[in-house]
């Protein structure tokens, strides 16, 4: 790459080395929701720029797009115009196998209602995006035991995810989440499912994880677990109403 | 590339996770591939067994009687009986060029025939070298059928049909043996081998004792022959031969060429062509049953793949989201049907060819007709080869395009699936 800047004498559109791009740097960006006969606009012109090692709560009324905004920059899902770039890279233009291989390594993504797979143990479902970026077998053994231990469950690895409380579940997931060391760890409402003493034991871990160094996005309904985070950003009709940091006096 | 490894993997796992369905899957394909396997191959089995049954009394032969004059003709009264004599058979080989085989047949009924302390009253005939070919009567090895020697020495020899011989000898050796028939002692020198036989106008040949037709004159005294049975050089040449039995014989016997009725004829190609007709009915309507099969197991293979990754849209959404290629999802489910395939036709069709196999020992130990009516089943490979594909490929379609669907939607709609 730099090759070519020598050659040429341009910049690239590359920032300097010295300040890292953006984790999450958005751009006009939309959704419209096709449903056949009406078109939903979930999204109408959204400006987001996340910086490395935030930690950022995204809240607002129910149908206000704050999941269709946390998929699109998940990679769940596409925008429908705009510009997203994830880590310095323009989204817009990966094909499927390039999207799936940035969900795999540089997305971690904490559900509601945990996903995991049902049949297979919280081991292998940890396991999965180990298997998935082709990592080896001591490699994926050693990372999923440290996992469990940072999670708290490695008593409970063998087990089933039936066979675990919700608190319990949403930990598996959150191990599975952090598995390939994603550079953007990112959860749609993970409290929500549970309940308050679980709520807190999970919002807990995420103030360790962003203590630790890691950029988080969350979602919440509850006023007191955004105030946890170190800055909020507020939706409303498809729109970022408000942005700005964490008040700790308020 | 290592990502081989990585869907092994992941089919492994699923396959260890889905083990019932996976049985489940496995049994339809091995019963539907079971059940075509021995449907056509019994199928086959019975429409050749049906064929050479109906060539058992003989191929493209005409068995004639004497009737009894219909018309008036040449200063003859109507209703006259005919006889046929022996010379009429050199008569006819002498003036019908159409004609390629021909023998005269002579029969009595009720005569003891005994070897040893057994007696069995049994029909005989009087017969010349000819029938046999004729007939369809060979004998079986370490015998002969009666030969123009015996013929002209009239010679007191017995060719016996198969029944009589086990009813007579059992498993023991009946060539070279002497029997009595009506306390006159002759020589076995060959024994029918068994057939199957579908038509007969005077018993079944297994019950038959043959011998020379000079000797029958000579025990019995008897002069008109019962009837005759002849055979043309081509088939094609049948209804010309017919034609030139009515000329010659009604030359020589002063009736009508045209009267139907002087002649009674059976006429076995006239047969076969209702045996084919049969023959080809039971392959349309085997075929149609096997279609039918066929159709209900790949329904049942489908339904059960489709139900299932249909179930899974969720679950696929699940892996995408975590990162895995189409290629992982859609990867295992191939190697999931080839699988699922491989082992189910296997098994079908392990059982089906031990099915037939048990079935022909069964058929070779036991001396039941309507078993042996059944005829060798045959197993046909590509029947089953094609059977076989045709529920893997169903069931690996029915499983294929719902998992295509959910791999090539955003894995944030596949999650929304419930
Ligand atoms: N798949 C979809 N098809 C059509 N419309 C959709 C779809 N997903 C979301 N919407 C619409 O887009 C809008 C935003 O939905 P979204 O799920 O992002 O809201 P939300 O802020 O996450 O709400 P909640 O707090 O209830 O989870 C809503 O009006 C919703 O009806
Ligand atoms: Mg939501």
């Amino acid at each position: 790459m730099n090759l070519f800047v020598g050659r040429n004498g341009k910049k690239n559109g590359q920032a300097a080395p010295s300040s890292p791009p953006p984790i999450i740097d958005m751009r006009g960006l939309r959704k419209v929701y096709d449903t056949g006969a009406i078109q939903v606009e979930a999204l109408r012109g959204i400006e987001l720029v996340v910086q490395p090692r935030e930690f950022v709560a995204i809240v607002g009324p129910s149908g206000s797009g704050k999941s269709t905004l946390l998929n699109i920059v998940g990679c769940l899902d596409v925008p429908s115009e705009g510009s997203y770039r994830l880590d310095g890279e323009e989204v817009a233009e990966l094909d499927l196998d390039e999207l799936a291989d940035i969900r795999n390594r540089k997305v971690g993504f904490v559900f509601q209602s945990f996903n995991l797979l049902p049949q297979i143990t919280a081991y292998e479902n940890v396991e999965m995006p180990l298997l998935f970026k082709g990592a080896g077998a001591r490699e994926r053994r050693e990372r999923v035991g440290w996992l469990f231990e940072q999670v708290g469950l490695a008593d409970r690895m063998r087990h089933k995810p039936t066979e675990l409380s919700g608190g319990q579940m949403q930990r598996v997931a959150i191990a599975r989440a952090l598995a390939c060391e994603p550079a953007l760890i990112l959860a749609d409402e993970p409290t929500g499912n549970l309940d308050t003493s679980s709520g807190q034991d999970i919002m807990s871990l995420f103030e360790q994880l962003a203590e630790k160094g890691h950029t988080l996005v969350l979602i919440t309904h509850d006023a007191a677990l955004a105030r946890r985070t170190r800055r909020i950003v507020r939706l409303q009709d498809g729109l970022i109403v408000e942005d700005g940091p964490v008040s700790r006096a308020a | 590339m290592l990502r081989l490894g990585l869907v092994w993997k992941l089919f492994r796992r699923a396959a260890h996770i889905q083990r019932k369905r996976m049985a489940m899957t496995v049994a339809a394909i091995a019963w539907g591939t079971l059940s075509i396997v021995l449907l056509l191959s019994f199928g086959e089995g019975l429409k050749r067994n049906f064929s050479r049954g109906s060539r058992g009394l003989g191929e493209g032969i005409v068995v004639v009687w004497p009737g009894s004059t219909g018309i008036a003709y040449a200063g003859f009264p109507q209703g006259r009986n005919l006889t046929f004599m022996p010379a009429d058979v050199p008569l006819l080989r002498a003036s019908i060029p159409e004609l390629g085989l021909a023998s005269a047949e002579m029969i009595r009924w009720g005569n003891n025939v005994a070897y040893g302390r057994k007696t069995f009253s049994k029909p005989i005939k009087g017969v010349e070298p000819t029938y046999g070919e004729l007939r369809n009567q060979i004998p079986e090895p370490g015998g002969r059928f009666l030969n123009e020697r015996d013929e002209h020495e009239k010679r007191r020899v017995a060719f016996l049909g198969d029944n009589v011989k086990r009813e007579l000898f059992g498993e023991r050796e009946a060539v070279g043996e002497t029997i009595l028939i009506n306390q006159a002692p002759f020589t076995v020198i060959g024994v029918m081998a068994k057939k199957i036989q579908m038509g007969a106008y005077s018993g079944m040949d297994q019950d038959h004792v043959l011998m020379p037709l000079s000797t029958f004159r000579a025990i019995t005294g008897r002069t008109r022959l019962s009837d005759f049975v002849v055979r043309a050089r081509t088939p094609a040449e049948t209804p010309e031969l017919k034609r030139q039995l009515f000329e010659v014989l009604g030359g020589k016997y002063r009736f009508d060429p045209e009267d139907e009725r002087a002649l009674r004829m059976w006429d076995t190609l006239e047969t076969q062509k209702v045996t084919i007709n049969i023959g080809l009915g039971i392959e349309i309507f085997l075929g149609m049953i096997g279609a039918l099969t066929l159709l209900i197991g790949g329904v049942g293979v489908a339904n059960i793949m489709f139900a299932v990754v249909k179930h899974r849209t969720r679950e696929i959404g699940v892996q995408m989201a975590m990162g895995a290629r189409r290629s992982y999802v859609l990867g295992p489910l191939v190697v999931e049907s080839l699988f699922l395939t491989a082992v189910g036709g296997g098994i079908g069709v392990a059982v089906g060819v031990g099915v037939v196999q048990l079935l022909a020992l069964v058929q070779s130990k036991s001396n039941s007709d309507a078993l042996q009516f059944l005829g060798a089943p045959t197993f046909s490979p590509g029947v089953a080869l094609t059977t076989i594909l045709l529920l893997g490929g169903i069931g690996f379609l029915a499983g294929f395009f719902p998992a295509r669907r959910a791999v090539s939607i955003q894995p944030a709609a596949a999650l929304r699936y419930e």
